[in-house]
């Protein structure tokens, strides 16, 4: 194999065609595959088979049509969670809080009166420990759900997960899977200040050896979350607050959607095109689709269209996707709330530049600038990618 | 309540008034916070958005281990700061300032109330369960060079010892011997985790034992144990001898934060009986110490104090949006 590898073509797995991910490998659960899995075959088109699935269950569906059903982002989690934990007893939670309260954020509720303390596991606040025995627990064939309660605490307990979890295949050539979730809450936008605002999908993303999941609806958060929990890699799976449908926080109106009852997958790596338009591109993810479509509702009238690409993942990235829509609109912004420098922002736009930089008529992004997220609501709505500074970047786009 | 002989009834009442300034805070910012979160309750709403714990009932641990502290000494804490930055006798209103975020406060409104530098009484916190701990061990560092008696405090929830940085700065404040005292505040929960579902002993002071140093735990949520106790590590540790840990078994009269419904709480039924404010006042009524009268003289200024500290916040600038970008560094270095 050639020495100079091409990260797009590595990373291409989301471009394979949605039926292609129900062709699994023959992996029965268990933590420990051979080199010859689907996943590690030569060339960086392997498809990322999502199988692993207790013997029995029935074809996988990908994508069906959502139906009429409306659940928050938090149920919708949780019905994955479980339609899982049901098929499969080697599902399993553990994490700060996610026992009778059902998570800071609601990832769990619930889960507990079915499932009981010996899956559902209240953690000491020990994420190092507890993250850590994730891995052995999914190196030995279970599949845990670890949920770490900020993102914003990855750094207590980063080691495990960016040396282990996220090593662990690729140093044993392939021979020690890890199939596990990391679930963790990202995003600000209600002051909690620096230490409980980030999105930090970037950080994680930048480090090879994880998948890194990001929904914006829930739909999109049922499906992904089971093909995380089927996934034999690991996933790092990040919802925002804002997403989830919560009681208790400005709720953004599309935090609660239709979503199917049938357990299903949203395929890892592959974006979706949320609207359709022809001016503009806004390439974004997580509670910036909906700044982003509000905004392209409310420009419509005044005859400005504006396509809006959901990411979904950040690893893999669907680079095609974003070629594809820059192709056809010619402007490409970038809305993230991660910060700007040295991440997802600039990939997407690399993304462009190395395979079709003659698209690259107008580039510009709306980041959280590079700098803490300030308490002060003053303060921490001038620097996050609000609708207002879309709507000005899609404005100073199209009038170019 | 146990009261102790040696203590004077001019330190009982210091005690107590310093117990009456921080519950008169911290139901003043409950009052505030919740004031405006309505309809329904939006956390981000209101002069005071964002998280929000208080430390009703933990008034014995901030009172009795402020009491041996100078402005010189250094104090981190947590989450759940402000009875012991009280204690510490950081200044009310520009803390008060920063939990409504205004441009007067300890962080110029870009902190909150998790995070509160207050470099005239070396007092900070960390929102990040145990982070507070290392910090304190340089503090030390920095005062032990400097000659002197000065020590470091780092104060942590229980459920922070079961973290990593726990046992590390346990191990590394014994191993070279740090002018630290350690205060562990057992209020039973790690938000909704009972502590006997998080630790495996049944005392955190037993903990001291593994890194050799000593381990102290207050039964009772008392002042007045809570006094002798951290007396007697912090002039250990002011006299050169070391770090010690002391644990006191306090109470958390409300919820983790505010907004939590506490719905897994199995104790609260025996709470208001556990209010450790009337009982000490109670006992120090009984004792001769104050009369009611002294004691409503102590709630009025308590109050007067407190609701000036919140006219300063509200009567204080919000700050300027196009400010949003400044203090990331001490000199311009954007890029
Ligand atoms: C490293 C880390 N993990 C988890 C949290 C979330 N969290 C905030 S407070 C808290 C409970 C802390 O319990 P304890 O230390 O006993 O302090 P208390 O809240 O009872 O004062 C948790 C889990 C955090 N802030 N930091």
């Amino acid at each position: 194999m050639s020495t100079n590898i091409d990260p797009a073509r590595q990373e291409s797995a989301g471009n394979a065609p949605a039926s292609a991910a129900s062709t699994g490998a023959p992996v029965t659960g268990a933590g420990v595959s051979t080199a010859t899995d689907a996943e590690t075959t030569a060339g960086g088109d392997a498809i990322d088979t999502g199988t692993g699935r207790a013997p029995g269950s029935s074809a996988t569906v990908i994508e069906p049509e959502p139906g009429k059903r409306k659940l928050s982002t938090a149920k919708a989690i949780q019905e994955a969670i479980a339609q899982e934990m049901r098929a499969d007893d080697s599902v399993f939670v553990m994490g700060e809080d996610v026992g009778p309260y059902g998570g800071i954020f609601s990832s769990t509720t619930g889960l507990i009166d079915e499932f009981g303390a010996d899956r559902i596991l209240d953690t000491p606040i020990s994420e190092s420990a507890f993250i850590g025995a994730g891995i052995g627990a999914a190196v030995e064939g279970m599949r845990p759900i670890v949920e770490l309660m900020f993102v914003d605490f990855f750094g207590v307990c980063m080691d495990q997960i960016y040396n282990h979890m996220a090593k662990i295949h690729f140093e044993s050539g392939g021979n020690v899977q890890v199939p596990m979730v990391l679930m963790t809450a990202v995003g600000g936008g209600y002051s909690d200040g620096a230490q409980h605002s980030q999105a930090l999908w970037g950080t994680f993303a930048h480090l090879p050896g994880m998948k890194v999941v990001v929904p914006s609806n829930p739909y999109d958060a049922k499906g992904l979350m089971t093909a995380a929990i089927r996934s034999n890699d690991p996933v790092v799976f990040m919802f925002h607050k804002g997403v989830m449908g919560l009681g208790w926080m400005k709720k953004n109106k599309r935090s609660i959607g239709a979503v199917p009852e049938e357990s299903y997958e949203v395929p890892i790596g592959k974006a979706r095109v949320v609207r359709e338009g022809t001016d503009v591109t806004v390439v974004t993810l997580s509670l910036s689709v909906h700044h982003a479509l509000d905004v392209a509702e409310k420009l419509e009238p005044e005859g400005i269209s504006v396509e809006v690409l959901d990411l979904r993942s950040l690893v893999p990235l669907d680079r095609d996707a974003i070629v594809a829509s820059v192709s056809k609109t010619g402007r490409l912004i970038v809305v993230d709330e991660d910060y700007q420098s040295f991440g997802l922002s600039g990939e997407v736009i690399a993304s462009v530049a190395e395979r079709q930089p003659q698209l690259l008529s107008h580039v510009s992004r709306v980041c959280m600038p590079d700098v803490p997220v300030p308490y002060a609501s003053q303060l921490e709505y001038a620097v996050l990618p609000t609708a207002t500074r879309i709507e000005a970047a899609v404005r100073e786009a199209v009038a170019k | 309540m146990t009261l102790y002989p040696e203590l004077t009834d001019e330190k009982r009442r210091e005690l107590l008034n310093s117990m009456v300034l921080i519950r008169t805070y911290e139901e003043a910012i409950l009052r505030e916070y919740h004031a405006d979160k309505s309809p329904g309750f939006d956390i981000g709403a209101g002069l005071i958005p964002g998280e929000m714990h208080l430390a009703a009932g933990q008034e014995p641990v901030a009172a009795g281990l402020g009491a041996h502290l100078t402005k010189d000494d250094a104090m981190t804490a947590t989450h759940r700061p402000h009875h012991v930055a009280i204690a510490k006798g950081v200044r009310l209103r520009e803390m008060t300032a920063e939990i409504f975020g205004r441009e007067t406060g300890l962080g110029r409104g870009r902190g909150g109330h998790m995070h509160l530098f207050d470099p005239e009484t070396h007092f900070s916190c960390s929102g990040i369960v145990a982070e507070g701990l290392p910090p304190a061990l340089g503090q030390a560092m920095a005062f032990r060079r400097g000659g002197g008696d000065r020590i470091a405090v780092a104060v942590a929830g229980e459920g922070a010892a079961n973290a990593g940085a726990f046992h590390e700065s346990l191990n590394l404040a014994a191993l070279w011997k740090l002018p630290v005292v350690f205060v562990i505040e057992d209020n039973d929960w790690g938000i909704s985790v009972p502590r006997a579902q998080s630790t495996s002993v049944t005392s955190n002071a037993d903990r001291g034992a593994a890194y050799g140093i000593p381990g102290v735990r207050v039964e009772e949520n008392s002042v007045e144990g809570v006094y002798e106790a951290c007396g007697e590590a912090v002039a250990r540790a002011r006299a050169g001898n070391g770090p010690s840990l002391v644990e006191v078994h306090t109470l958390r009269l409300w919820g983790h934060f505010e907004g939590d419904a506490q719905g897994y709480r199995t104790d609260l039924e025996g709470v208001p009986g556990r209010d450790p404010l009337p009982t000490y006042k109670q006992a120090l009524v009984d004792s001769g110490a104050i009369t009611e009268e002294d004691y409503n003289v102590m709630t009025a200024s308590a109050s007067e104090r407190v609701e000036d500290a919140i006219d300063f916040a509200k009567a204080s600038p919000t700050p300027d949006p196009a400010d949003a970008l400044d203090y990331v560094f001490s000199e311009g270095a954007r890029s």
